[in-house]
């Protein structure tokens, strides 16, 4: 049998698919805004933001957490009413120049418990019925491109999924540069796609050869880059920041943070490393004078529940708080910490904002989306939260 | 007016139904013998099957199957299955003891068991990938790797190599067994119990992690049950433990919660037993089912239609799994040709696909398996309690680098002797105990945490260990015989064959192939290659 037998065995029906459009850049013009970066740290697993910000004078808070406790002679005071988790020491001299805010209360109405569930409404900005299939960033880079001269619209450090980048943006996903770089040569991205799994395919090879021959690491850092997981991807997402035409957003995750037993050691381990990795985003930022262009915000799921469970740990809850770094950041505590004594009948906390405020404001306040745009591109109109 | 009919015209319409209904009679009749008579699948058919069903499919198997019939070649594989390995296991797997080691100080004998649990975490992943490259049955381990990945449990946190063994046992029983009958056990399986943290799951001090998971991920699907429900679940189960003595199930009756319940609406005191037969009972379950296996072996399409259709049979069926396969791989969507070459190979079809399809000699597994785990498939140690999502997210730019790096080494034995891969199982020990050192340093003072999604910073501090993609330093000993596998493709005028064995559709980039490694290699770089 020739090709040509072959492909008409396949069926008329399966025609040459033509390539997506964000590869075919379709979008209403460039935005140079886009200039300024965005930094995503994702807690995965779900960080418990009651432990991380304090409400240590609510007497509320011993109630709920009588073992799985920050003490309150440990907290880092910010305020007469919270504190950090004393593994966030290293953060303090931001806070105290004003380069880090506070999130409080975010959450969305009908909470889902559900890691999965959950996460993907977060990296969709969905409703918590409303299944959407891109990422929150891939729409607005599909409404709004960065420059086609980017190395990628956005870029996922560590190897794993691409979060709000998914479907439609230019992602990349590069586990280290070395090895992306070394196997970047192998990327041909000619041939004809047949069928939706071969364009992904080709539409990445196309993705991996443009970024390989833009990418030129920079070899003489100043700054130390700590010996553990998030500290390796702040070093390759910097790579990628300081050696490349642009990016608009990068992606690095940390995990576990699903402590449903002994949460304290772990949580304290955890947030070290993140206390370690965000001074290094500013140092690194600082050494290439971009700290003021640079906005580092971290997000997950949900918060844990209010009352700790019987194993040392904490379950599956619903609001939390999220914190801002960068230069240009207006630093301070922003939006109202959700109430301790009124829960929902299944002990959970109720939120005080909606998460997609705080990409209203990184689309409008950070990169100066127009308000219409952010409001198509997040389903709705939800205000800002002022930290930028 | 009309004038009522006359006798010719009566005689004449009958005569008309009669002749309608003979050339009706015909026609069915014709259609049950052309079923009784189907035609042999012929080279593309066969192809397509054993593309969906093994590794990989050498010629010679494909011309045997291309003379049956559908029917024939799916019942022959399904008979063909078996419930056991054949790969000896590794000695410390079959026993279970705990070693105490009452002459060490607590850092030595912690450091001796973390060393311990890393190399048999390795040589648990090399006698897997042996398994799976020497297997008459196949299918039986892409099954057991579907359940692995259904019911997913990581050594990271279960940190036991004889429990991640014992649970790999069980799934491999039931790969093809009973699902209701699998469900059970899973639920008592001493892996998972520690896993989801069933065994903290006590009276008046619930833990929620598997009662959630288990309707979320292993039955119902999100969004058939409520919150009420998993608290609910959580009591039911609650004194479902572990003897670590001896490593079993063991039911503490003190621990469990025996008041009423009430569950998707039904009261009673439940136990974890009779929540299992709830959802069983729910049909919600075989449809969740049923969409997982459509995603493996039919399309990335779900059919809703086919899916109802199906689960039926697999209730109906009493949740025999054979039996849903069989309706499964004969629906006409398996076979319509817009359905192939559709689906993404997994890292580890990728990887024992190709080392079986070019029958390279393999003297140590091991480095095979660390690179599965670099391509994004760590053999018991999946991402999170959902497992790995599959498809298209098996790929991104990152992961298609590295399977590109990992297949253009593959080929490049005549060139350079004996080809360095993964490592040798020394260095890998080595550098899996800096990424086990890391994930205590996160869970040091928390022996019970860590929480389901733990795998996650294994996987990061491992792909940072090591960058991504096949390393230089080290070497792993296979060996490729071209001649002899060349001589399996005598006819060198019908360069077709070549592609159309080892591809699921035509090429996209190799377009003029040539009968020699360089001709191999390139087939093993088109786009083509990653799609089964």
């Amino acid at each position: 049998m020739k090709r040509r037998d072959f492909l008409s065995a396949l069926g008329a029906s399966v025609g040459v698919l033509t390539l997506p459009n964000a590869f075919a850049q379709t979008a209403p013009g460039t935005n140079a805004a886009y200039k300024k970066l965005l930094i995503l740290i994702e807690l995965k697993g779900a960080n418990d933001g009651l432990n991380t910000l304090v409400p240590y004078a609510d007497p509320a808070y011993a109630s709920l957490r009588p073992s799985v406790q920050i003490k309150r002679d440990q907290v880092l005071q910010l305020s007469d009413r919270f504190g950090l988790h004393p593994s966030l020491a290293p953060l303090m001299p931001m806070w105290q120049s004003g380069e880090m805010a506070a999130l409080m209360g975010l959450g969305y109405p009908q909470p889902n418990l559900s890691h999965f569930r959950s996460i993907e409404i977060w990296d969709t900005a969905s409703k918590s019925n409303e299944y959407l299939n891109e990422g929150w960033l891939a729409r607005a880079f599909a409404q709004v491109a960065p420059p086609k001269s980017f190395l990628a619209d956005g870029v996922a450090v560590g190897g794993g999924n691409l979060g709000p980048l998914t479907n439609g943006s230019r992602a990349l996903s590069i586990a280290s540069t070395e090895a992306f770089l070394r196997n970047a040569r192998l990327a041909d991205p000619h041939g004809r796609a047949y069928n939706k799994a071969l364009q992904h395919i080709l539409r990445l090879e196309g993705d991996a050869r443009f970024a390989g021959n833009q990418l030129k690491p920079k070899t003489d850092w100043k700054t130390d880059f700590p010996n553990h997981s998030l500290g390796q991807q702040v070093k390759t997402a910097m790579q990628v920041v300081s050696a490349s035409s642009g990016v608009a957003a990068v992606h690095i995750g940390l995990g576990s943070f699903d402590t449903h037993g002994g949460q304290l050691g772990t949580h304290q381990a955890l947030l070290t490393q993140l206390a370690e990795s965000i001074t290094t985003i500013k140092r690194a930022s600082e050494e290439l004078g971009r700290w003021n262009d640079t906005l580092a915000l971290t997000y997950c799921e949900f918060g844990r529940r209010a009352k700790e469970n019987a194993s040392g740990g904490t379950d599956h809850g619903t609001a939390n708080v999220q914190f801002a770094f960068g230069g240009a950041v207006k630093g301070g505590l922003k939006g109202e910490y959700q109430s301790l004594t009124a829960l929902t009948g299944d002990g959970n906390f109720i939120h005080t904002a909606d998460f997609r405020s705080v990409y209203a404001t990184v689309l409008n306040d950070w990169w100066g989306l127009p308000k219409d745009t952010t409001q198509s591109i997040l389903g709705g109109t939800y205000p800002s939260l002022g930290f930028v | 007016m009309q004038s009522p009919p006359s006798p010719q015209a009566s005689l004449l319409r009958y005569a008309l139904w009669v002749v309608a209904a003979a050339i009706a009679w015909a026609l069915i009749v014709s259609q049950v013998n052309a079923q009784a008579v189907s035609p042999a699948m012929g080279f593309d058919e066969a192809r397509h099957l054993l593309g969906r069903t093994s590794f990989a499919a050498q010629p010679s198997e494909i011309a045997d199957f291309a003379k049956l019939t559908r029917a024939q070649a799916v019942d022959r594989l399904l008979a063909e299955t078996r419930r056991t390995v054949a790969y000896p296991a590794p000695l410390w797997a079959t026993s279970y003891e705990r070693i105490y080691r009452p002459e060490m100080s607590q850092e030595e004998r912690q450091k001796a068991q973390r060393r311990e649990q890393v190399e048999r975490a390795l040589e648990l992943r090399a006698w897997w990938t042996a398994e799976m490259l020497s297997t008459p049955s196949p299918l039986t381990e892409k099954m057991t790797l579907f359940w692995h990945n259904h019911f997913a449990t990581s050594q990271v946190k279960v940190r036991v190599a004889q429990l991640m063994y014992r649970q790999n046992v069980l799934l491999r029983q039931y790969a093809l067994g009973n699902f209701g009958a699998l469900l059970r056990e899973i639920s008592k399986d001493p892996a998972m119990l520690i896993y989801l943290d069933g065994a903290q799951n006590r009276k008046g001090m619930p833990n929620e992690n598997f009662a959630r998971e288990v309707m979320e991920l292993f039955t119902l699907g999100e969004g058939n049950y409520g919150e009420q429900d998993i608290k609910e679940v959580a009591r039911a189960f609650s004194g479902w433990s572990i003897d670590l003595d001896v490593g079993e199930f063991r039911f503490r009756r003190p621990q469990h919660d025996d008041g009423e319940k009430t569950i998707f609406g039904q009261r009673g005191r439940f136990n974890g037993d009779d929540v299992v037969t709830l959802l069983l009972k729910h049909e919600k379950t075989a449809e969740f089912i049923v969409g997982k296996l459509w995603l493996e072996f039919v399309s990335p399409q779900p059919n809703s239609a086919e899916t109802r259709r199906l689960a039926k049979v697999f209730r109906e069926g009493g949740y025999e799994i054979k039996p849903l396969l069989r309706a499964m791989l004969l629906s006409d969507e398996f076979w319509m040709p817009t359905h192939r070459a559709v689906l993404v190979k997994s890292p580890v079809e990728l990887v024992i696909g190709s080392l079986r399809q070019f029958r390279f000699e393999v003297e140590d597994p091991a480095p095979f398996s660390v690179v599965m785990r670099q391509l994004g498939q760590d053999l018991f140690g999946p991402p999170n309690v959902k497992g790995w999502p599959g498809g298209e997210t098996w790929l991104n730019t990152s992961t298609l680098l590295a399977r590109k790096s990992f297949l253009n080494r593959l080929f490049r034995v005549d060139e350079m002797g004996s080809p360095e891969l993964a490592g040798t199982t020394t260095a890998l020990i080595d550098r899996d105990l800096m990424g086990e050192r890391r994930q205590r340093a996160q869970t040091r003072l928390a022996l019970n945490g860590g929480g389901s999604m733990a795998g996650e910073s294994m996987m990061a501090a491992g792909a940072n260990a090591t960058p991504f993609g096949v390393n230089n330093q080290m070497k792993g000993q296979y060996h490729f015989d071209a001649n002899k596998w060349f001589a399996q493709y005598p006819n060198e005028s019908d360069s077709s064959l070549l592609w159309k064995t080892l591809l699921a559709g035509p090429p996209v980039q190799a377009t003029e192939l040539k009968y020699d490694l360089a001709g191999v290699r390139a087939i093993a770089l088109d786009p083509m290659y990653q799609l089964k």
